[in-house]
């Protein structure tokens, strides 16, 4: 059918397609796009000034003083290549460890476990029926046999089916058991936030609903170096891991990652920039939006900003928030997700308690409003450079 | 536990009144439509405390949880693979040829010819859109190629009444049931025509005007939703039914389990349309499951099943419009599996090569089709012509074209819909978040270019 119709409609339709009109931007007419053609908010995520742009970056990474893989060499990945890579290397180094979830056999829709069932073959890497409390109950029993589990749920907005077994069975597997067993051999990946074109359904960042759970832990990397250490870390880590990987970056984000094993520390945070006057924290997609915003009140205010990136979202690093808003005496944390019940809040009341007497102003939250992600408004929810840009600006002249 | 039973008692009490009055008040209301209904449960009160259930009849045991079964001292498992596997009705052949003979098509002639318009039509409007998603045009498209039967022919059988709740490949019910090329269009571009204001993905269409509940992206949760419509539709003791599609991939959650189960047990005038395409995005029908395709679980929940084939319409049509029967009349729930193949790639994101062979796809398009099957049937009966067939493809693109750039060039909705419907009023705190929106778009307006949304700033409605 298609064969015999397509020929004719192809050139046809193409041919009498009426041409874009003016109304409609020609970068994404379909979806909204609200900012101006010289927009601060206009962000080019491969450019982000923090992105490792040579073998020697990478290698001379602090975090991997003294390890093999400062040794070694490094290639440029972007965010999917360096998940495959840790993946890669999570199979080689474990044989117990086995890869699974839908459509994952073919190499995952974001190709995120690209030529892993040829390599490591189809008993360790295999795809699953559609179903993800099934799967996820799936790898919670095998991590209980103490055997390693890597589930990949196809979207972060696809996860809640096994919402039950991660907050019931695998974060209370050790408790109510008293560690006789436990699910910690457990790491369940998803791709997560906003695409620009996901809409209600392909744009969720759930992270506040775990981190609401004892016994899990949610890591979320901002880079593919970053990506490939904590993933390794993550499915070498005793707890239950829920990884939760930006989807905008698995092509956007390039930079050069070490192509030896390393593992980056699960449940430190990370100082991106050092600043005095203001302490930004944040994760995943929103650190891109928060460097140029920081660049934007250093030229406009003269302000100096300290960034940092939580990776590992539950539980978060409170000693280095503290002691960096301690020295700024502003805070503003920034997320994708909604504002009620977020990681925002956690933090703003943490930082509130510990650091009340040294603050200047109150400690502010940009986040998603509490609305569902649209396909029209997207960029009009999502926290930008604007918005992030205001909320120092209002920390500093409060 | 006393106090456990009269309170039971009390609420079964309070119940039924309320059934009465109900029940009187709808008689009135639509007199007509109640002949052939029963609007009364079908199942008894659950009186666990008052009837005391036989534990022996024929001088043998009853087991509370399989009341039927009898007892063998020869022991064996059922083995599934020795079972033979559902057959597949059909009533037209690919070559076009009825072959149900006793069957006679009581279809008036307009009506296969608005099925047949339809599918084709459905068929131009997919092929159009895929290149304009190519192009970048909108952000998303899924085609139905293959599978428009299914879908027209199963919509074919319903009332406009009935209600239904569909996967996403469904164009074909949307189109047959009234949902015109604007609306497709508008949805398709999130435009401010469309009644989704924009919110949704491409193809997530939905329309209350046509009982058609608006299509979510996790898979299955319309499942046990449909049982639920179905059970308020028999608690109104209206003549209607719920109609419910899923993919073959989809029926693996738990929700398709869940519902079916609960379908079965309340006794809901449902009908499940399992689409069997053979594949789920990369997945293949044989690791999705080992049993035989997705009829074989139905029976397990007690339910009345037929396979058909889902290429011919007229198997489709007839299916679906017994199971209509089945569920209205009897008060339970019917599921029919349509067999077909998904011939186009899953989605726009989607190069369907890098799981399956191209022989394999183009093997499919030759061999058969709904299409290519109901007009070789329309021509053989004299119904249809080549010259009738040129000038109504000609005449449909330039339908979907207009309708096209139509839409395409209508603004987005006031952009204060990124704060409406989320709940039925904006609760306070939400409006505070829509002030602080406008305060950002006032103190910078440089940023912005809201020149495609319908008002600009001004529709954000937060002053
Ligand atoms: C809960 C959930 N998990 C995963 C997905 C991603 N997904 C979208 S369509 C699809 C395959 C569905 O296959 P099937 O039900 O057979 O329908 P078909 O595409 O063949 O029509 C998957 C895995 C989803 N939408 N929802
Ligand atoms: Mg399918």
């Amino acid at each position: 059918m298609l064969t015999r119709l397509r020929p004719v409609l192809r050139g046809g339709v193409k041919a009498s397609l009426p041409s874009l009109t003016k109304t409609v931007s020609p970068l994404r007419g379909y979806s909204s796009l609200v900012a101006s053609h010289d927009s601060p908010n206009l962000v080019n995520l491969s450019e982000a000034p923090f992105l490792l742009n040579s073998a020697n970056a990478a290698l001379s990474h602090p975090e991997l003083a003294g390890t093999a893989a400062a040794e070694g060499q490094a290639k440029q990945l972007n965010l999917y290549q360096s998940v495959n890579d840790a993946l890669k290397t999570a199979l080689e180094t474990d044989e117990t460890a086995v890869l699974f979830g839908e459509d994952v056999a073919f190499g995952g829709v974001f190709r995120c476990s690209m030529d892993l069932q040829e390599r490591f073959g189809a008993d360790r890497v295999f795809n699953t029926p559609l179903t993800e409390q099934g799967l996820v109950g799936f790898g919670i029993g095998y991590a209980a046999y103490g055997s390693t589990a890597i589930a990949e749920v196809q979207f972060a907005d696809y996860v809640f089916p096994a919402f039950d077994q991660i907050v019931n069975e695998a974060a209370k597997y050790r408790a109510r058991s008293s560690s006789n067993f436990d699910a910690g051999g457990l790491t369940i990946r998803m791709p997560c936030g906003v695409v620009g074109h996901g809409a209600m359904y392909h744009s969720q960042s759930g992270e506040a609903f775990f981190s609401h759970s004892p016994g899990i832990k949610v890591v979320m990397p901002r880079s593919p170096f970053q990506a490939k250490g904590l993933l390794l870390a993550s499915i070498r880590s005793k707890d239950p891991i829920i990884f939760m990987e930006p989807k905008i970056l698995y092509r956007a984000s390039a930079e050069y990652v070490p192509t030896e094993d390393y593992e980056l520390p699960i449940g430190k945070a990370d100082v991106m920039q050092e600043g005095s006057d203001v302490t930004i924290v944040g994760y995943g997609t929103q650190l891109y939006h928060i460097h140029a915003a920081a660049k934007m009140a250093e030229q406009k205010l003269g302000a100096s900003v300290e960034i940092i990136d939580l990776r590992t979202i539950s539980p978060w690093d409170r000693d280095t928030v503290f002691e960096s808003v301690k020295k700024t005496g502003r805070c503003v944390v920034t997320h994708e997700a909604p504002r009620t019940g977020g990681i925002g809040a956690e933090v703003a009341a943490e930082v509130q308690e510990k650091c009340f007497l040294h603050l200047e102003s109150p400690v502010q939250r940009v986040t998603g409003w509490d609305t569902h992600m649209s396909l029209a408004f997207e960029d009009l929810q999502v926290p930008n450079v604007t918005r992030i840009f205001h909320s120092i600006k209002k920390a500093i002249e409060y | 536990m006393l106090r456990a039973v009269s309170n039971h008692a009390c609420l079964r009490q309070a119940l039924s009144s309320t059934r009465t009055l109900r029940t009187g008040l709808q008689k009135h209301v639509h007199k007509t439509q109640f002949v052939s209904v029963r609007h009364v449960s079908t199942t008894k009160p659950t009186e666990r405390a008052e009837v005391e259930k036989p534990i022996v009849q024929n001088g043998e045991l009853v087991f509370p949880g399989a009341l039927r079964t009898s007892f063998v001292n020869n022991m064996t498992f059922v083995d599934p693979t020795t079972q033979d596997s559902m057959p597949t009705y059909r009533v037209v052949g690919p070559d076009g040829v009825q072959i149900d003979k006793s069957y006679k098509i009581d279809l008036p002639v307009d009506t296969i010819l608005k099925m047949y318009k339809d599918m084709v039509t459905v068929s131009i409007m997919d092929a159009i859109m895929f290149d304009a998603q190519r192009q970048g045009r909108l952000s998303f498209y899924m085609v139905s190629a293959g599978e428009e039967g299914m879908a027209v022919g199963s919509a074919a059988a319903l009332k406009p009444q009935d209600h239904v709740y569909s996967q996403y490949r469904e164009q074909g019910a949307y189109m047959y049931r009234g949902f015109t090329l604007d609306d497709f269009m508008n949805q398709l571009y999130g435009n401010k025509h469309d009644q989704g204001k924009g919110r949704n993905m491409p193809v997530h269409y939905g329309s209350r005007e046509l009982n058609m509940h608006t299509i979510s992206s996790p898979l299955a949760t319309q499942l046990p939703h449909a049982a639920g419509t179905a059970y308020a539709q028999k608690m109104a003791g209206v003549d209607g039914v719920t109609l419910c599609y899923m993919g073959e991939g989809a029926a693996s959650e738990g929700d398709f389990h869940a519902a079916l189960n609960i379908a079965a047990t309340r006794n809901c005038p449902v009908i499940y349309f399992c689409r069997n395409n053979g594949y789920a995005i990369s997945t293949s029908a044989i690791e999705q499951y080992k049993g035989d395709g997705i009829a074989s679980r139905a029976i397990g929940y007690g339910i009345e099943t037929i396979r058909v084939d889902g290429n011919d319409i007229f198997a489709v049509h007839r299916a679906t419009k017994k199971a209509r029967e089945i569920a209205l009349r009897d008060q339970k729930p019917v599921l029919i599996e349509g067999m077909s193949y998904r011939v186009s790639h899953h989605s726009t994101s989607d190069d369907s090569f890098a799981y399956r062979s191209r022989g394999e796809v183009e093997s499919w398009q030759r061999k058969d089709n709904p299409i290519v099957r109901l007009r070789k049937w329309l021509e053989l009966n004299k119904h249809w012509n080549e010259e009738e067939e040129q000038k109504f493809r000609t005449q449909a693109r330039k339908d979907i074209l207009t309708a096209f750039s139509k839409a395409e060039k209508v603004k987005k909705p006031e952009i204060v819909s990124a704060f409406t419907d989320c709940w039925e009023d904006i609760p306070p705190h939400l409006k505070e978040q829509q002030q602080e929106l406008g305060e950002i778009l006032d103190t910078y307006p440089e940023h912005f270019d809201l020149s495609a949304f319908e008002g600009g700033r001004g529709g954000l409605h937060d002053k």
